[in-house]
């Protein structure tokens, strides 16, 4: 951690909690994400890890707390906050793609509201951001005429539209066969060495965590928090909490 | 921290000296700088027509996907017209990102315009669709009988739950509405009568007038009309969105046949409440015209008598029966258009769509056929 201390911080967590209708689903969790790592959030379902990446991308506010990104806090209101959105992009569970679009008009969307490139541009930008996921023969597509992992592949080509330095993936390979979630980890490995993006992943695919994620940390629905932070090598090898133990052995619940 | 404020960028040129012409971009190249550079940077490459370009790239100081995109327009652009571009003093991590575009590998980028298809062509395409829509209803006028004939032999297959949540959503809750408008129509048709009819001293008629086109025309058709915009469009919205989740392939797989899940509990419904519906429509038109009658001086037993000696029950009965098909049919074809959805979010917008415009056309040719035969019948 001494080293890390060093790092540049991209995203601070500080002391948040989450609730719904006054039902606490998270309480006093932070952390901080620096820039280039791959950085996963870990725990089994209905843990708040998408909570906690809805209350990260500012779809909510928190009820305690604070979420910084690149210093600037992320549920503040006012002129700010458009800025702050286009640091990031996001990459939704299930693509949300814009089904009466196009993917070279689902990725030319942002790049038209957002800049001033000659439309041109911007359909060469759109097809060269398809080709780097794989995609520029299906550019004229519709999302729903397209499987599973490739929608994915759009929505991260569509979060990268602006170049962000900082991508927020939900559910990278969820309900992908393993040939597909592999290339994605393999896509996401290369931008980040690449393009020295830096990644935050929502997942509970041990393989991918593996080859991916450079830390995590794991949450806890009793615990309402965190309950390991580190490597992923690190927590499966040296970690004494039993639940992370069963997370990383494949253990079902009983055999505590 | 790393600085994500968007400092300018600077495109420098120098009017081209043998052959060669001299461009220098400074500051960021990402997708707001390429943005302001973009025009002024192709075109005066390609009005230079110089041979050999030379871009100073030495005061980039930063370039995403954007940026490289422009590099490689330009240096495609060039090569495709025969001359070369150089791009001296880009920094080593960015050469590394345009160096994953090869010469000419812009160009095989897929995606030109969609094929456009002739005026024939679509002419012909809309022509099979219609056909198809066609085919389409018959087959689910079939399978529909099928079910409402299944329904009525066991009724205990009927899912009553949903049929008398659908009954409320579709006729408790749209009597308002069906009140107001049928008020109003009324208020407003003895109005405008009464105007001329004054002139012959003829206001008595107002109430004929009144009791005749509420009861056999305007009663059934705008509470027909009311419920395809309130009931079938909602149909067609929900089973769409169903389609659209894949909750049909659901039903299917569990051996539930859509149509005796959904259609049939809907239908059913619809043909319940729109007769009585029509009844509220048909007293609230005549309540309309009976206060045009008051305020032209007619106590209101006049009023009701001239009602009773103008229309008899088969008029009443005959704007039951239309009401009772437009009903079926209403609720019949926005269940159809739900189950038709194609997949998106815009298609369930279009189910919606096409259910409210089928519905209004179904319900004026029907109510076209009834006014034929009713008049060969003498109803």
């Amino acid at each position: 951690m001494a080293a890390n201390s060093q790092r540049e911080v991209i995203i601070r967590v500080e002391d948040f909690t989450a609730a719904y209708d006054g039902q606490v689903v998270l309480e006093h969790v932070s952390f901080e994400v620096y820039a280039g790592e791959v950085f996963a959030i870990l725990g089994g379902s209905g843990c708040g890890k998408s909570t906690l990446l809805k209350h990260m991308i500012g779809l909510y506010r928190p009820a305690a707390g604070r979420i910084l990104i690149d210093g600037d806090d992320i549920a503040a209101a006012g002129e700010g906050r458009l800025a702050i959105l286009r640091k990031f992009g996001v990459m939704y569970q299930s693509g949300a793609l814009f089904g009466s679009m196009t993917l070279r008009e689902n990725v030319s969307l942002p790049l038209e509201e957002f800049t001033k490139l000659p439309p041109e541009a911007i359909r060469l930008i759109a097809l060269m951001k398809l080709q780097r996921v794989g995609l520029s023969g299906a550019a004229d597509r519709m999302p729903s005429e397209l499987s599973g992992g490739m929608q994915k592949r759009a929505a991260i080509a569509r979060a990268m539209a602006l170049d962000p330095q900082l991508l927020f993936l939900d559910e990278l390979s969820a309900g992908l066969d393993p040939i597909t979630s592999a290339g994605l980890d393999h896509l996401v490995l290369n931008l980040a060495r690449s393009l020295k993006i830096t990644f935050v992943v929502v997942t509970h695919e041990l393989p991918s965590i593996f080859a991916i994620a450079d830390r995590v940390i794991m949450l806890d629905k009793q615990e309402k928090g965190i309950i390991a932070m580190g490597s992923p090598q690190e927590l499966r090898d040296h970690c004494g909490d039993p639940r992370v133990r069963q997370f990383f052995a494949r253990e079902a619940p009983g055999e505590i | 921290m790393r600085s994500f404020v968007h400092a300018s960028v600077n495109l420098r040129k120098e009017p081209p000296r043998d052959g060669v012409l001299r461009l220098a971009i400074d500051g960021r190249l990402d997708s707001d700088g390429t943005g302001q550079i973009w025009r002024d940077a192709t075109s005066s490459v390609a009005a230079a027509k110089a041979p050999s370009v030379v871009l100073d790239a030495s005061g980039v100081d930063y370039c995403d996907g954007s940026g490289i995109a422009l590099l490689a327009y330009l240096r495609d652009g060039q090569a495709r017209s025969g001359g070369e571009l150089t791009i001296e003093g880009l920094r080593p991590e960015f050469q590394q990102m345009l160096e994953g575009w090869a010469p000419g590998d812009l160009a095989r980028l897929g995606g030109g315009p969609r094929e456009t298809s002739s005026l024939a062509a679509e002419i012909g395409e809309a022509a099979v669709e219609v056909w198809r829509d066609i085919q389409a209803l018959i087959s689910f006028v079939g399978e529909l009988t099928a079910a409402l004939g299944y329904a009525a032999l066991h009724p205990r297959s009927v899912r009553w739950r949903d049929a008398f949540r659908v009954a409320e959503a579709a006729g408790v809750n749209a009597l308002p509405i069906v009140a107001l408008i049928s008020f109003l129509v009324g208020l407003i048709m003895a109005f405008q009568a009464a105007i001329p009819l004054r002139q012959f001293g003829a206001e008595i008629f107002v109430a004929n007038l009144i009791a005749l086109s509420m009861l056999r025309e305007m009663g059934p058709l705008m509470t027909a009309i009311i419920l395809a915009g309130r009931s079938g469009s909602a149909f067609a919205a929900e089973l769409g969105t169903m389609k659209v989740r894949e909750e049909i392939d659901a039903l299917k797989t569990m051996g539930l046949d859509p149509v005796v899940f959904l259609v049939v509990p809907r239908v059913t419904a619809a043909v319940v409440m729109t007769p009585l519906l029509t009844v509220f429509a048909d007293l609230l038109g005549l309540m309309g015209g009976s206060v045009v009658m008051l305020s032209l001086g007619f106590p209101l037993i006049t009023f009701f008598n001239q009602v009773q000696y103008a229309v008899t029950y088969g008029s009443l009965v005959g704007g039951l029966l239309k009401a009772f098909v437009f009903g079926i049919l209403v609720a019949a074809i926005g269940c159809l258009r739900g189950l038709q959805t194609g997949s998106g979010a815009s298609a369930v917008g279009e189910s919606t769509t096409r259910a409210v415009v089928s519905g209004i056309v179904l319900i004026t040719v029907t109510d076209g056929i009834f006014s034929v035969v009713y008049f060969y019948l003498g109803v």
